[in-house]
């Protein structure tokens, strides 16, 4: 693999760590499965390009993406999931349903060509680096995911909150015993969960385009990162988003029509031996 | 007294119905006809499902992707390598059967939420390769050919064929979910630790169990092919598999044969929908939030609901069996 394959593997990595680490933030704490995360990275990209194009603003553009992304999962979380109870199935279902409004609603309202996100005139043009000459746009895009991965770890290993989500993966029950109003936690989580998801899609939105059917990619990449790295886990998301980003690259290079077979097949044999995932904890629950 | 396996008093009533479907193509106009051939598919379907779902404790959401697959060898079989229908049909279901063993092998190691995401992610998989492997897909513009035999071609004979078709795969499902095999899985759905405490291979049962529910999946995919005449990669998709659970859940988890009053349900609903409005994706949404929230148990399970007030249990329905209701309306 050359360096150019090398980093758009990286930056893809770095993109799809975005979105999972809303997945399973959201998976890990509140054991909800959203399979609306999808749609949500969409529209956040959809949202984030009608502002950054009006406003002629990419960081409006972000901005107002997380905003309105975490607004649709406040209303999904309290105005919907808050009523099929604990109940798994229902949950992940209802979930779907929400996907699926939301996909329709998105096409309605943009149709169903393809958006790219303007790239602010600084993220412009290229440079040089590993000896090759590259998108400085998407190396900003690798810079976001690890600037997002070192916040997610300073606040979930330094902070109270942090400390009560770590708690709560662990076992939710004990920490409302002691206390804790658990369920404000669950709703920060799902806010931020979210907004990540809106975040992603706006960078997103900008190297690989926004069309009706980007939803189902980036949601089937999410719950392989998930499924290989573990429930609740950031650093499992970030080895995860790396091995799904790399080898998705590796797979479109060396056997394009068959590349998802090569995310599969590293994904059914750790199942095999670890269904948990790589960093997952079996839980009391 | 028992007729193949039923009380005389279920048979007849299934002899009723059987007389009663068997009439309706003489009744109806060629597009209904349609729509009754498609609610008897989509049923076979739904029943497949309900299988896992309803007898094993594990829902899928990669069914659609395993029926797809057999209506894409179907059309390939018969359009493009030009073997027999007959040929056609059976490679179909014989893909079908082995996408499932593949998706078993993975899945039957997970339950709960985990076997969910597993066979959605694989579902997924197959919709992938059916959009990018374009040589022998067609790619997003699918596969077209005519599949059916000419005695099948008119609106009623095809009805009928497939009417005789659903009868007898609804009959040989019935028979495995009450045979001893069936018990076992219902065991394992209840309590897997018991059931392995008790000696009993629970990764082979439900290895076996998701082999079996895919061959049904399979069957009813081939009997799409011929129905439709055309797959594209949107036959696979997610979408595919949800609208079978949904009919699945709709009928009632664990009901078998609310199958078919799920999927005519909803197949009724979208065509409802589709002459007003465009935005079905949108009420199967809204369908599928509205069912989440207030009726998990599906329309049998309600119906059931308002007459336990009136009638003490009734013969025909089983017990609610499942997870995805309260446990404590029973």
């Amino acid at each position: 693999m050359s360096a150019f394959q090398l980093l758009n593997g990286l930056t893809y990595a770095a993109l799809l760590f975005v979105v999972a680490s809303g997945f399973t933030l959201i998976f890990g704490l509140l054991r909800i499965v959203n399979l609306a995360h999808g749609a949500l990275y969409l529209l956040g990209g959809y949202i984030g390009f009608a502002i950054a194009t009006r406003t002629g603003s990419f960081a409006l553009g972000g901005l107002g993406a997380m905003a309105a992304i975490a607004a649709i999962g406040l209303v999904l979380d309290q105005g919907l999931l808050r009523f099929v109870g604990d109940n798994e199935l229902r949950q992940v279902l209802l979930t779907l349903g929400f996907a699926f409004v939301l996909d329709d609603m998105a096409l309605v309202i943009w149709g169903g060509d393809s958006f790219t996100v303007p790239i602010p005139q600084m993220l412009k043009g290229g440079m040089r680096v590993f000896g090759v000459y590259y998108p400085t746009y998407r190396l900003f895009v690798l810079a976001t995911g690890v600037v997002v991965f070192a916040g997610l770890w300073l606040l979930l290993n330094h902070t109270r909150l942090g400390a009560l989500i770590r708690a709560g993966v662990d076992d939710a029950e004990m920490v409302e015993a002691s206390g804790v109003n658990i369920r404000r936690v669950f709703l920060v989580t799902f806010l931020l969960g979210s907004a990540l998801a809106g975040l992603g899609g706006l960078m997103g939105g900008a190297f690989l385009s926004l069309y009706p059917s980007a939803d189902a990619e980036i949601l089937v990449f999410s719950l392989a990162i998930v499924i290989i790295g573990g429930r609740g886990s950031l650093v499992g998301v970030g080895v995860g988003s790396l091995l799904v980003g790399l080898l998705n690259t590796l797979g479109q290079v060396m056997f394009p029509e068959l590349a998802y077979f090569v995310i599969f097949g590293p994904m059914a044999l750790l199942l095999a031996f670890r269904p948990l995932g790589l960093f997952g904890k079996a839980t009391a629950a | 007294m028992k007729i193949a396996g039923m009380t005389s008093r279920a048979a007849v009533a299934v002899l009723v119905v059987l007389v009663i479907a068997a009439a309706l193509p003489l009744l109806l106009s060629n597009y209904r006809i349609e729509l009754a051939t498609e609610i008897l598919i989509f049923g076979v379907l739904a029943m497949s499902i309900d299988i896992l779902s309803g007898f094993a404790g594990r829902t899928s959401l990669g069914h659609g992707a395993i029926f797809g697959v057999s209506g894409y060898v179907v059309v390939y079989a018969s359009a493009q390598a030009g073997l027999s229908p007959a040929a056609a049909i059976l490679l179909g279901v014989i893909a079908a059967t082995l996408v499932a063993v593949v998706f078993a092998l993975l899945a039957v190691r997970t339950s709960g939420v985990y076997f969910l995401l597993l066979t959605l992610a694989l579902g997924m998989i197959v919709w992938g390769i059916c959009l990018r492997w374009t040589q022998v897909t067609g790619g997003e513009n699918g596969l077209r050919g005519d599949v059916r035999p000419a005695f099948l071609v008119g609106h009623r004979a095809f009805y009928w064929a497939v009417l005789a078709a659903t009868t007898l795969v609804s009959y040989a499902m019935w028979r495995f979910v009450r045979s001893p095999f069936g018990l076992t899985l219902l065991g394992i759905r209840d309590s897997e630790s018991r059931m392995k405490s008790l000696g009993y291979n629970v990764p082979l049962h439900l290895f076996i169990g998701f082999a079996v529910s895919g061959f049904f999946a399979g069957v009813a995919g081939a009997l799409y092919a011929l129905f439709n005449n055309f797959v594209s990669p949107s036959t696979v998709a997610l979408q595919q598999s949800v609208e079978g659970v949904l009919m699945m859940i709709a009928g009632g988890v664990g009901t078998l044969f609310g199958g078919f009053v799920g999927a005519a349900a909803i197949i009724a609903l979208e065509n409802v929908v589709s002459a007003y409005t465009e935005r079905w994706q949108t009420v199967l949404g809204l369908t599928f939030i509205v069912i989440m929230i207030f009726a998990p148990d599906g329309i049998i399970g309600m119906l059931r609901a308002i007459l336990v007030f009136r009638f003490r249990s009734s013969p025909h329905i089983a017990e609610p069996r499942f997870e995805l209701g309260n446990k404590d309306t029973s």
